[in-house]
């Protein structure tokens, strides 16, 4: 046999074991999980856990990742994946099953552009009735995460400001920060205008109330900005969330937004059970340990099920 | 709608050609980031890589550290860079130059460690001193290599510097950063195409700058040889 | 720096490593398996190549991210739609390097080979392949390391990779995560790396002696096509 044919034969046989090895590893492989299945398009026999990708909303996931396994449901965690325009659609044709939501802005900004719905009772109905047939909202908590119109203490005392309403005549010299899709919520820069109409000098598109969005307030980059109101910087940067009277922001609170079809008792059991413990308190002082103290998501989740004697 | 059609539908919009959010000036700002970083890796790389394409030395430990080099995620680096610094102009700055280096050092030495020792020979046996021969004969050889180096180097900037949108920077990847948020495919469809444009644009603008700075020889040579 | 953090979650550390390393080989193995046929026609049939070499110029500039979310719609939050974007770079970084390799064949090689009865296919599969191991093998170098690099940009669209750590890391601001991010994707880059180079020589022990034709083909993969 020639130098080269043997180098040849040599090369194919390490190449079709190697493929052959990667292949069968990919098709099996996920974020960390308890059990690993590729994501399909129908609904499967295991839940798929999805977040947005921010911290809070892994912790929610986490949670409900961790009380569902408990009781033995095969899950699959699928977390990140980035903003509600993003992932609703996976949801919707059942890739991902759960996903930790805020009804106000589901409501607002994926089933009913046009709602006005603002109390908690009054958007969950809205959203019962609305959301498609595929979709369904399980029980509320009473913890609420809801955007706002944020300044620095420091401008809160200097422009005498407790609620929006008093930002409009300072209006041509806001600039105001948040997250790109802001511009074209109905929450956001066209609820403002709506409700308090304000025309700001300029918008920064930054992130999810993170730390760009910190930094430019914090650094006078922007006057105001969309944080939200669990982030536990509010406290360590002296930050101040500004009153809502005319109710822009809808209520917002924490709930899961589930696929109807793969939904057993077990699951809605467990996951009701979570939401009538979790308070605004609780989720404030979970997003400090786990974005100040950078405690584990897994262990934060765990203290808060065990405390309130949750399956963990 | 196809991926194509999504942009056309875009780009045709007017709005999208004016203000301080439209397309010339997010070129301009993508532009301007990528020439700054491509210039400082020049300054830093090309001396590097005459020095150790001249001397023969280091050429094989240089081209290794390039590969590596390239291993650095330049997602993480950016991250990194505003964690330790803030957000500067050095916080983009240190990864797309980063980024920028290896191909114009990888070429500059390959260009200059290249150069025929029968042409060195005959300059030295004319009387040049070390500098006249790095700088008159292995050089001008060296050119085309070097030439396509800070080309390939800014081509990776022009598509890296997308990435820079994510930690709030201007620039074309704005468009796939918002449009990615607010699942405007036309936007990043339309996003993505400008930045394909604009890394060919840079291609045939350094083509032609190939055509004023490569020796006519040289070109000559190169196309006889193929 | 943290280093408690590193030991208490070892698990996800691993995990996300692999996942890494998968996205970063699949896609470079996939381009091969296109671009040594791919190759060989362009050098059967000179007049392919220029323009699929412009195709691949323009497919490599398209920005990565942008790929990823064009492709959600049609393959889904998976691994696949990071590995198809990948694979197509990997092509567009092999199909030069193959059709180089292969031109980079000595005259007198091929000569040989023809008087002694090859005919030009075959010759180009048993003989003038073999011999181009080395530079493709480069090319591989390149095409692995880039894909572990950009892989992690998956991150940005839920496809688990060590990226997770540059952006949670960044998102509570915590730097230990972002450190073990990076110092890990430069090691499993690293460590594909040296598989690859002891590959080299284990497929083609005549090539051991001379380095410096290594470190040639890896700098004419590294840097362009036109070398």
């Amino acid at each position: 046999m020639s130098l080269s044919s043997l180098t040849l034969k040599r090369g194919a046989a390490l190449g079709l074991a190697v493929s052959a090895s990667l292949a069968l590893a990919a098709c099996g492989s996920s974020s960390p999980s308890k059990s690993s299945n590729p994501l399909s398009g129908s609904a499967s026999k295991t839940v798929v856990i999805g977040s947005a990708n921010f911290p809070e909303n892994e912790l929610l996931a986490e949670i409900y990742s961790l009380a569902l396994s408990a009781k033995g449901v095969k899950v699959t965690d699928k977390f990140n994946i980035g903003s509600r325009e993003v992932y609703y659609p996976e949801i919707k044709k059942g890739a991902v099953t759960i996903i930790p939501e805020y009804n106000g802005a589901l409501l607002t900004t994926s089933v009913d552009t046009t709602s006005t719905a603002a109390s908690t009772s009054a958007v969950d109905a809205a959203l019962k009735a609305d959301l498609p047939s595929t979709l369904e909202i399980l029980n509320p908590s009473s913890a609420q995460d809801k955007d706002s119109v944020t300044v620095t203490q420091a401008y809160a005392t200097a422009h005498h400001l407790t609620s929006i309403a008093q930002l409009k005549p300072l209006e041509s010299s806001i600039t105001f920060g948040g997250p790109p899709e802001f511009q074209t919520r109905t929450d956001g820069l066209i609820g403002l205008k709506k409700y308090y109409g304000l025309t700001f000098k300029k918008f920064e598109a930054l992130d999810e109330s993170g730390p760009i969005t910190l930094a430019a307030l914090v650094d006078g980059k922007v006057q105001a900005a969309d944080v939200f109101t669990t982030t536990p910087q509010i406290i360590t940067d002296h930050l101040v969330s500004l009153a809502d009277p005319k109710n822009n922001f809808a209520a917002q609170n924490v709930l899961p937004l589930v696929y109807k079809p793969a939904m057993t008792s077990t699951i809605v059991s467990t996951l009701n059970a979570i939401s009538a413990k979790l308070t605004t308190a609780a989720l404030l002082q979970m997003d400090k340990a786990v974005i100040l103290d950078h405690a584990n998501y897994s262990t934060v989740a765990e203290g808060f099920l065990k405390a309130e004697g949750l399956p963990s | 709608m196809s991926f194509l059609q999504f942009a056309w539908d875009w780009l045709k919009s007017s709005s999208q050609w004016s203000g301080p959010d439209g397309i010339p000036i997010r070129v301009l700002q993508h532009l301007g980031y990528t020439a700054l970083s491509v210039l400082i890796a020049a300054v830093i790389a090309l001396p590097i890589g005459l020095l150790i394409g001249h001397y023969r030395r280091g050429g094989f430990a240089a081209v290794n550290v390039a590969n590596v080099w390239r291993a650095i995620p330049t997602l993480g680096l950016l991250i990194l860079m505003v964690v330790l610094l803030g957000f500067s102009a050095l916080t983009w700055l240190i990864p797309l130059v980063v980024l920028a280096i290896p191909p114009i050092l990888v070429n500059t030495y390959e260009g200059v460690a290249g150069v025929d020792e029968d042409l060195k020979d005959a300059a030295r046996g004319m009387g040049m001193t070390q500098w006249q021969v790095l700088w008159k004969v292995e050089l001008p050889v060296a050119i085309p290599l070097i030439m396509l180096g800070l080309r390939t180097s800014a081509i990776f900037v022009v598509a890296t510097a997308t990435i820079a949108a994510e930690i709030g920077l201007g620039g074309l990847g704005r468009y796939i950063i918002d449009g990615l948020a607010s699942n405007n495919y036309g936007e990043v469809a339309g996003g993505a195409v400008v930045i394909v444009v604009l890394a060919l644009a840079v291609q045939v603008i350094f083509v032609g700058l190939r055509r004023l700075v490569v020796p006519t020889g040289l070109r000559e040579q190169a196309r006889a040889s193929r | 720096m943290e280093w408690s953090w590193i030991p208490q979650n070892w698990t996800a550390i691993w995990q996300y490593t692999l996942d890494n390393a998968l996205l970063g080989l699949i896609p470079p193995v996939i381009g091969l398996l296109i671009s040594v046929p791919a190759g060989i026609a362009c050098v059967l049939w000179g007049w392919l190549y220029p323009p699929v070499l412009s195709l691949s110029s323009a497919i490599y500039a398209l920005p990565s991210l942008a790929l990823f979310v064009v492709l959600i719609d049609y393959t889904g939050l998976g691994n696949l739609t990071v590995i198809i974007p990948l694979a197509l770079f990997s092509l567009c970084i092999l199909i030069p390097t193959v059709v180089d390799g292969l031109r980079s064949v000595p005259d007198s090689v091929r000569q040989a080979a023809t008087a002694m009865g090859f005919t030009q296919v075959r010759r180009l599969v048993q003989v003038e392949l073999p011999l181009a191991v080395p530079v493709i093998i480069a090319g591989m170098r390149v095409a692995v390391v880039s894909s572990i690099s950009l892989a992690s940009v998956g991150q940005l669209i839920g496809v688990s990779s060590l990226g997770y750590f540059f952006i949670d890391g960044f998102q509570r601001d915590f730097p230990t995560e972002i450190y073990v991010g990076l110092a890990l994707t430069i090691a499993l880059a690293l460590v594909c790396d040296l598989i690859l180079v002891t590959l080299r020589a284990v497929l083609t022990p005549w090539s051991r002696g001379r380095q410096r034709d290594s470190s040639r083909a890896v700098a004419a993969v590294a840097v362009g096509t036109e070398a």
